[in-house]
């Protein structure tokens, strides 16, 4: 079953008497279980595109299916309900509270949840997710006191606390070095194939999607090509040598 | 639990940035303590004026008996004769409205020192209440005559400051002795100096003495001549009266022998000018009006529809005086903590403001992982609230802490106000409301990509 459905979404922003059309008609399914690399020049809406499938914006037009359900229509309320429970969130700059230790910054997300988890729960959930990116030993460590890599890897665990079935990355490892991106990208292979995360990354960047098992490529708002991406070092386990 | 949640990520995101928090707080310290430290030093100085106009006799109820009229003919207030000690006594026991009441009776004439004599504008016969009436406990020297020297009539008296200068030159006159009417007082006390009244009447020029000796000894039995409307009226059918003038007149009219055998009325020995009643406070005076009436009415035997035969005057100029001054000193003030709050609250919507621009890319991300408008409100909120709520108690601590300091130091009447204690708290968790309302409210309509990409 597809887990995400788009039917022809349109976006058009109105800047003024000009209306400036981002997305023009956009259509595509992605399963559960995907990892799904977002690529294109700038200005091509990919990012346009991205906020609509995580629900931050909804479309001018169109249908949007997240699991089982029409999203394009809801309220800001109800949108940022479903963000909670079903999405998860990694950004190119990390967005981790200052002064605030790693296991409080991935609990975060809990106190918006409709769970009501207790304190120590809440805790404990934050420290396994810690754990399983392997961060056992840095829990109460500030956001300054950790490397780049250990930034993203507490935004992962943040956006994994609620157990959502889809991730977003957007320019997962724009602000990391070459050996730490590797890193963030093989955890979210781990994630992908392990868990069976759907994951969606927003990334310019040809090396980073060779990671992905399917690459959409977008120009000026309309979907240029949708394939596996050719000529790359991994693309699913089984293919690797 | 939801909103302990919002409170601990209120504290956390405080802590962050101590700072920060501190600077914010002050403004709801200095106005909080501006507003206690107002309050309790304008307090005290609201009661030490209160006492003072009270102690210009704002509180004293006069007592005097009714007017007596026979055929049609007035004879002018305190012309009948049914006012009595008793009925002081009565007031003072039956009345909870009334701190103390003095019988007193008036005389006018001449007091003699070795060589010099002078008139005082008043001798008044009267009990040792009559000085906490009057708010003049507190005497230049000696001591006041006692309730012992009532009963026996003794002959010892306390002078104003003006028979002071007068007779003894500002020579202490305590233990001399001075006459009036021939009959010789010994000075035992002088009261402290009172200046005139608001009628321009010299308040000093007195001479204080137990009612008993005045009534019996001075004045006695030319009382009856004193007033002669009196005479008349109630001796209307005893044409000697005039033949004898000093004779004692029957105090009552003439009673049928039903009446008399109905309802025997105790001989009455002595009849009085004036009561003089001192009310718990200013707001007790229309009570004590009542229950002094309903007594007077009772005592008297006056029937229902019966007019009375006494008038209880209060001093209406004084007490007016006394609330407005207490108003406008009220109000004073809370302009005063109103504008100081004010400030304190501005400042806190400052830097709430910039605090919201500062964590634009925290709203987003919180927004972002499933946090709703109404969740971000509430956030900033509360914290705004903890803010003033820390801030208004380090205010009350500040504050009270610099009024026991001009209490200490200045010597300032000071006077705690757990009121202004309880106002200044709400006040603050208002201001955090308020003034955190606007800069919250912009937080929360914040666009959560937008707030995202916010550099």
């Amino acid at each position: 079953m597809d887990l995400i459905t788009l039917r022809s979404i349109e976006k058009t922003y109105q800047m003024g008497d000009i209306s400036v059309p981002v997305l023009k008609g956009i259509s595509l399914s992605i399963r559960q279980g995907e990892l799904v690399a977002l690529t294109g020049s700038s200005g091509s809406g990919k990012s346009t595109l991205m906020n609509i499938l995580g629900c931050l914006d909804h479309p001018t037009a169109g249908e949007y299916w997240l699991d089982g359900q029409e999203v394009s229509k809801l309220s800001a309320d109800e949108r940022a309900l479903l963000r909670n429970r079903k999405l998860g969130f990694v950004f190119q700059s990390f967005n981790l509270l200052a002064r605030t230790s790693a296991i409080e910054n991935v609990a975060m997300p809990l106190s918006y949840s409709a769970e009501n988890l207790s304190e120590r729960q809440a805790r404990e959930r934050a420290a396994e997710m810690l754990v399983r990116v392997g961060l056992a030993d840095r829990l109460e460590h500030h956001p300054s006191q950790l490397s780049g890599g250990q930034q993203q890897r507490v935004a992962i665990a943040r956006a994994l606390i609620n157990r959502p079935p889809v991730l977003f990355a957007d320019e997962p490892t724009g602000n990391l070095d070459s050996r730490t991106s590797e890193e963030v990208l093989q955890m979210f292979e781990r994630l992908n194939t392990e868990d069976g995360i759907t994951i969606i990354m927003v990334t310019h960047d040809p090396k980073v999607a060779g990671h992905a098992k399917r690459m959409i490529r977008m120009d000026d708002g309309v979907i240029l090509d949708d394939a596996a991406p050719a000529g790359t070092s991994s693309k699913t386990p089984g293919d690797a040598p | 639990m939801r909103v302990y949640t919002t409170a601990r990520t209120a504290f956390r995101a405080l802590r962050r940035n101590p700072m920060r928090a501190m600077l914010t707080t002050l403004g709801i310290v200095i106005g909080v303590g501006a507003v206690i430290a107002m309050m309790e030093i304008g307090a005290g100085a609201s009661a030490a004026l209160k006492k003072t106009i009270a102690s210009m006799g704002a509180n004293v109820l006069v007592i005097r008996p009714g007017t007596a009229s026979s055929g049609g003919v007035s004879f002018g207030a305190g012309s009948t004769t049914t006012l009595t000690p008793e009925d002081s006594q009565a007031i003072l026991r039956e009345c909870p409205s009334v701190r103390n009441a003095a019988p007193m009776v008036r005389a006018r004439t001449q007091v003699v020192y070795g060589n010099r004599n002078w008139v005082p504008n008043a001798i008044y016969g009267t009990t040792p209440a009559y000085l906490d009436v009057q708010d003049w406990s507190i005497l230049a020297e000696g001591e006041p005559f006692t309730d012992r020297d009532v009963l026996n009539g003794n002959r010892v008296c306390i002078l104003g400051q003006s028979l002071v200068r007068e007779l003894f030159e500002g020579v202490s006159p305590v233990g001399r002795e001075i006459r009036i009417k021939n009959i010789t007082f010994k000075v035992i006390g002088v009261l402290t100096p009172k200046g005139a009244n608001m009628m321009g009447f010299d308040q000093d020029d007195v001479v204080l003495a137990p009612w008993t000796t005045i009534k019996y000894r001075v004045t006695g039995a030319s009382l009856a001549t004193s007033n002669q409307s009196s005479t008349a009226a109630t001796d209307s059918v005893n044409t000697l009266s005039n033949l004898y003038p000093t004779a004692q007149r029957s105090l009552y009219p003439e009673r049928s022998s039903v009446q008399q055998a109905n309802n025997p009325m105790p001989v009455r020995f002595a009849n009085i000018d004036q009561i003089m009643a001192a009310a718990n406070s200013s707001a007790e005076i229309a009570m004590a009006i009542d229950q002094i009436g309903g007594v007077l009415r009772e005592r008297h035997r006056i029937r229902g529809e019966e007019p009375d035969d006494f008038n209880i005057r209060d001093m209406a100029e004084l007490t007016k005086t006394l609330s407005t001054t207490t108003a406008l000193m009220t109000n004073l003030l809370l302009a005063v903590a109103m504008i100081s709050l004010v400030v304190g609250g501005v400042g806190i919507m400052n830097i709430m403001l910039v605090s919201v621009t500062e964590r634009t890319r925290e709203i987003g991300l919180r927004m972002a992982v499933g946090a709703r408008g109404r969740d971000i409100l509430r956030q900033f909120l509360v914290e705004a609230v903890v803010l003033c709520l820390t801030g208004g108690a380090m205010g009350i601590v500040l504050g009270h802490g610099g009024s026991l300091l001009v209490q200490v130091l200045l010597k300032w009447p000071v006077e705690t106000s757990p009121a202004a204690i309880a106002t200044a708290v709400l006040v603050s968790a208002g201001v955090g409301i308020i003034f955190g309302f606007y800069p919250a409210w912009k937080a929360s309509r914040l666009d959560p990509i937008e707030a995202l990409r916010y550099e």
